[in-house]
């Protein structure tokens, strides 16, 4: 893909992926009602928005796992994304220990069969500090808590080295140390040039650590600097939107 | 002490029977283990099942004739794991239901390709098997189908791993997932097959299904739990034939009994969560 030229309201920064009119429908109801928009490279996005708002189901679209929708994400041919869903499909009570876990985020090194060299495993172990989970490389994913597996995710995430970070509602049930921590990963990896979309809930958390957000109500409410999205009367706008589905709703005429 | 090893050394048949359980415990009791961990248990119970309907249309065509009802068995089962992964899969239908109906539609199937031919012997044999009389050429496919068990599961033990532990996050990174899915559906239909001239394919079954349960209660990690049911359905078969013979018992039951003596003396005695073990231990607690 050639470099997408830069659209207004991003300003200097390229766009890494752009929405052209995205509609992803459950049973005929669309979740996420054409949506156009650009995400820019190497920035931290956050979206935001009432519950069924599809948020979720938007970043699942993004990341590759929901592969049905009308109209188009354009997006670099061979992007390294992470995709760390809202209800992950993980059974804890399988019996994988912390570290054979996250140095599956090599899997596009190693695959189904390469070996682990010396320094992928301090890369792993590497990681697990960066999480704080020092000393855990041998526990059982079953023994952790919900914020120490959330955690161990973020390490798998790192070892990923993608350029696309997606994380959909990454610190539910999560302490305020631990969220600080992770925060600061994201930061981290807005440093490196990494660029993290991630649905978020805590508005002020968005204000402090997020530039642009999305403010999603099915339909786009506002996107851009955050500052400008968060006002007052566009969260009333985005609260007003309808949640519920009308079997009787006409089909939909806006030209795709 | 002679009563453990005469039996082997003066019958040739009773050696084949030796010789076929201990094949099959080295085949059928790891595939249990990966069953046991990612809650299948029961797929394995409907695939013993959906063997019967082609291993009838087997001996409907061929009379008793193993390569004939081994291979109907294999496609019979094969079909119904591939339907019900691709209801599975394209509807919001959990597997649990769509194994079951399958199976179900199968087996009535299955019964009634034997009764229209066969005797209630002939059905009895089918379901139950005999272990005393496998011959060589049983033997040579029980051993082929356990060697070819050991090097499937080793070469794809990764994505095999990943694919139960954690099935979004390799589907996202573009891992083989579906193949080590169906994979495993070939190996466990695979084994079923090659135990049914033995042990019939409902106790099949249970040679697979209780040193995997048993095994859980010793150790954690998969190749351990593995090991230990390997050991575990290889004592039962020594056990069972030795029951079997001194007490002129069939000897399928004997075997998948002797393996149910071992599952409930891990629930209860088990050194990692066995009832009776954890009674003991909550007396006392570390420091951190």
């Amino acid at each position: 893909m050639t470099q997408a030229s830069t659209p207004t309201g991003l300003g200097d920064t390229p766009a890494l992926m752009r929405l052209h009119n995205l509609t992803v429908s459950y049973r005929g109801h669309p979740a996420v009602h054409h949506l156009s928009g650009a995400f820019a490279s190497g920035r931290m996005t956050a979206v935001v928005g009432p519950n069924g708002a599809g948020k979720s189901t938007l970043l699942a679209a993004l990341g590759g796992s929901l592969r049905s929708f009308e109209g188009r994400i354009e997006q670099p041919a061979l992007l390294r994304r992470a995709y760390l869903p809202q209800v992950s499909t993980m059974d804890r009570a399988f019996p994988m220990r912390v570290h054979e876990l996250v140095a599956m985020g090599l899997w596009s090194r190693i695959g189904s069969f390469g070996g682990l060299r010396r320094e992928d495993r301090s890369a792993v172990s590497d990681a697990l500090a960066a999480v704080g989970l020092t000393g855990f490389e041998k526990r059982w994913m079953g023994e952790l808590s919900a914020g120490q597996a959330q955690r161990v995710l973020f390490a798998r995430v790192l070892l990923q080295d993608a350029e696309l970070i997606l994380l959909d509602e990454p610190f539910n049930a999560i302490d305020s140390r631990t969220t600080a921590d992770l925060l600061a990963l994201l930061h981290r990896w807005q440093r490196e040039q990494r660029t993290v979309i991630a649905v978020l809930h805590d508005l002020e958390q968005v204000r402090e650590h997020f530039e642009e957000a999305l403010l999603l109500a099915r339909e786009e409410v506002a996107w851009g600097p955050t500052a400008d999205v968060l006002r007052a009367e566009n969260l009333f706008k985005a609260r007003q939107m309808a949640q519920a589905w009308d079997d009787q709703a006409p089909i939909c005429k806006v030209a795709a | 002490m002679t009563g453990w090893v005469e039996p082997f050394t003066e019958f040739a048949f009773m050696r084949r029977a030796l010789v076929a359980t201990l094949a099959l415990a080295v085949g059928c009791a790891p595939i249990g283990c990966v069953l046991v961990l990612r809650r299948m248990s029961l797929v394995g119970d409907a695939m013993a099942h959906a063997v019967l309907p082609g291993a009838a249309a087997g001996f409907l065509l061929a009379g008793m004739s193993l390569p004939a009802m081994s291979a109907g068995g294999f496609v019979a089962a094969l079909a119904v794991a591939l339907a019900a992964g691709f209801v599975t899969r394209s509807t919001p239908q959990g597997e649990d239901a769509s194994f079951a109906a399958f199976y179900l539609i199968a087996l009535a199937l299955g019964v009634l390709l034997v009764s229209l031919r066969g005797s209630q012997v002939d059905l009895m044999h089918m379901l139950f098997g005999s272990v005393l009389a496998v011959d060589d050429a049983a033997l040579l496919q029980i051993a082929a189908v356990a060697s070819l068990t050991l090097w499937a599961l080793a070469g794809m033990y990764r994505p095999l791993v990943l694919e139960s532990a954690d099935p979004g996050f390799l589907r996202s990174v573009g891992g083989p997932g579906a193949t080590a899915h169906v994979l495993l559906l070939v190996l466990l239909v695979a084994n079923l097959v090659s135990a049914f001239q033995a042990l019939g394919t409902l106790m099949a079954v249970g040679l697979m299904m209780l040193p995997a349960a048993a095994a859980r209660f010793w150790v954690a990690s998969l190749p351990a739990m593995a090991a230990c049911a390997v050991l575990i359905a290889a004592a039962s078969g020594v056990a069972g034939l030795l029951l079997s013979y001194h007490a002129e018992l069939p000897s399928g039951p004997c075997i998948v009994l002797v393996c149910g003596g071992f599952y409930v003396a891990s629930v209860l005695l088990g050194s990692r969560e066995g009832i009776v073990t954890r009674r003991v231990l909550a007396r006392t607690h570390l420091t951190r």
